[in-house]
């Protein structure tokens, strides 16, 4: 059936899309392969996006402050304990996900564009810290020269671009691949439920406000571990890293992604990200005039709804309820009311 | 400026605070009856008062005339900006606050880029009227004549706007549609148009903030960002759609920036983020409940 096909082919696409990534760093020169584990890295930021604006129904753009929060805690605290990535994938995935909880009482009862308002302003507050805590942050200028780790005990120090890159996508599809797992499972069920009709689950008994606020730390682990890889691939942090600029670039890769799908917010984040990075190549002076054009005409491209109705096809996640279908669904994203 | 230690120190810094958050009000008042009547969060609206203070740089030579022509100058093209803005809008009007946010973060960034074209990437001076250019005694103190004067405008600004919106038909008109908009389109009142209007008159509010605040926080290419998370705080601890809120968090805001810092220097750069934390957590059931996602 017509369902299937698509499922085959996005199939199809999926293992496209991994191939070319496994494959990437044999075919372009160093500085793309440094620049794509970079862009990797903000693909997980998007995934966390997502997983906070599509499949929760909190549309967020300031994931930037757990990533920054990893990215951080990463360069600062990791590199005195040890030299292994993992360990300071750890460190950053607390930080993120302390962050995220610090900030739970400010979203778990809002919803919408109120979320969209808070959040930003947390991304901004943020960053801004960031930029003047100079002891710890090294101000605007960053912290420069942060040492080599080794992935796990007992390898080679991660000296090439290459290698970064690969330990990137290595833990990029492992984080992904638990957040599609648990998509899976009933918790990805209650969440979409909460999303679509919060009402209707609350009176089922569910309390909607603390799934709300697992996701949402959750979603902080998952971009404080990006704010660790992005350390791992630039050895080099700043502020100008987590800028507002970036959290709408997010939104709209996830946006482009189809919003409540995991792997197509990561695909598009990838896309708008690397989009980007190749305008401030080609147009230097232009691009954010280009940039924002592109905004403007994505936003009036996107079909009908802005996004496309939770059970529809699109979504790279197989085997969820059928949509009920019907006028009156809400928005899969912000919409609560 | 020089200060007088003798007295209270501490003076100069709190009468900024007043200059700065007065600026920052008649700024974010803007974004509160955007968001307020159109559920829009229009992150554009920092290039707005940009608008105007590039004018106010480009405009202003030391004379009345030029500061009367800059502010007329100014607020148009900030209006017309704001309209436009709403004009692409209508269009998306039906679909999520996602793709509205995106359209507007669009925007600014096509409109910033465009002032930096127009105007150059470096930060351009700005000469405030010859009369007001020097300072004056304040209990003692030296302090810039034209930032009492801004205090003055602007208060009367404020207290216009605060007229508008409870005294006149178009003020009751924008106050029912934060209500209800549909209850206002089934009386009669196209909200298209109603979302216009609110989007020119944050422009006209925003335009008119960039020239006569243009010696306070000037133009140039950070100016949009800083305007915009300045509001977007201001109207987040104001209560999300209340004047009078946004005016008590605003003056705050002013004061934790000039006074905080000069209290606490090493402190300063946490107080914001401290005092946006506290009282959204105190505050946060009632944030939620006062606006659901409309």
């Amino acid at each position: 059936m017509r369902d299937e096909a698509v499922r085959a082919l996005r199939r199809g696409v999926a293992v496209l899309v991994l191939a070319a990534l496994v494959l990437a760093p044999w075919t372009v020169d160093d500085y793309t392969v440094a620049l794509l584990a970079r862009t990797l890295a903000l693909g997980l930021v998007g995934v966390s996006v997502a997983l906070l604006t599509g499949v929760a129904g909190l549309p967020t753009l300031g994931q930037t402050a757990p990533y920054a929060a990893g990215a951080y805690a990463s360069a600062v605290l990791g590199s005195r304990l040890s030299d292994v990535a993992v360990v300071h994938l750890v460190v950053a995935a607390a930080a993120g996900a302390a962050l995220a909880a610090a900030t739970v009482p400010l979203v778990v009862y809002a919803r919408g564009v109120i979320v969209l308002m808070i959040t930003l302003a947390i991304g901004e507050l943020v960053v801004t810290v960031v930029g003047r805590w100079r002891s710890v942050t090294g101000g605007s200028d960053g912290l420069a020269g942060v040492p080599p780790v080794r992935p796990v005990w007992g390898l080679p120090v991660l000296a090439t671009d290459r290698a970064r890159y690969l330990y990137a996508l290595v833990v990029v599809a492992v984080l992904v691949g638990a957040v599609l797992l648990v998509l899976h499972t009933r918790v990805g069920l209650l969440l979409r439920a909460g999303r679509d009709d919060e009402a209707r689950l609350r009176a089922s008994g569910h309390r909607v406000p603390a799934h709300v606020a697992v996701v949402h730390v959750a979603a902080g682990a998952v971009a404080g571990a990006a704010g660790s890889l992005l350390v791992v691939a630039q050895q080099f942090v700043s502020p100008a890293d987590f800028g507002f600029d970036t959290s709408a670039l997010l939104l709209l890769g996830v946006v482009v992604g189809g919003a409540t799908s995991v792997g197509g917010a990561l695909v598009g984040a990838v896309i708008v990200v690397a989009g980007r990075d190749w305008l401030f190549g080609v147009l230097p002076g232009y691009a954010p005039l280009v940039l924002g054009l592109a905004f403007v005409v994505t936003v009036y491209l996107l079909p009908g709804d802005g996004h496309r109705s939770a059970g529809g096809p699109g979504r790279l996640l197989p085997g969820l309820p059928a949509s009920p279908g019907g006028r009156e669904r809400p928005a899969p994203t912000g919409a609560r009311t | 400026m020089a200060v007088d230690t003798r007295i209270d120190p501490y003076l100069v810094p709190a009468l900024d605070g007043v200059a700065y958050g007065l600026l920052v009000f008649v700024a974010a008042a803007g974004l509160v009856l955007c968001f307020g009547v159109a559920g829009i969060l229009n992150l554009a609206h920092g290039t707005l008062y940009a608008i105007g203070g590039y004018t106010a740089a480009a405009l202003l030579d030391g004379g009345w005339s030029s500061l009367l022509l800059a502010l007329a100058v100014g607020t148009v093209a900030a209006t017309a900006a704001g309209a436009l803005v709403a004009g692409l809008l209508t269009r998306v009007a039906a679909r999520s606050h996602l793709t509205q946010a995106l359209l507007t973060f669009g925007l600014a960034l096509v409109g910033g880029s465009l002032l930096v074209a127009a105007f150059g990437p470096d930060d351009p001076p700005v000469r405030v009227p010859a009369a007001l250019d020097g300072s004056v005694a304040v209990a003692g103190h030296r302090y810039a004549a034209y930032r009492l004067v801004f205090i003055v405008v602007a208060a009367v600004l404020a207290g216009l706007l605060h007229v508008a919106v409870r005294r006149t038909r178009a003020g009751m008109l924008v106050r029912a549609a934060v209500d209800d908009a549909e209850m206002v389109a089934v009386l009669g009142v196209n909200p298209a148009w109603i979302r216009l209007g609110v989007l020119a008159a944050a422009g006209a509010l925003a335009g008119a903030a960039g020239v006569l605040g243009a010696p306070i926080i000037g133009p140039g290419p950070d100016t949009a960002d800083a305007v915009l998370l300045l509001s977007l705080v201001v109207v987040v601890l104001g209560g999300l759609g209340s004047m009078g809120g946004t005016l008590l968090a605003a003056l705050a805001v002013g004061q934790i920036q000039t006074l905080g810092v000069a209290l606490a220097p090493s402190a300063a750069p946490f107080l914001l983020f401290a005092a946006m934390a506290a009282v959204l957590a105190v505050r946060a059931r009632g944030l939620a409940t006062a606006r659901r996602a409309s």
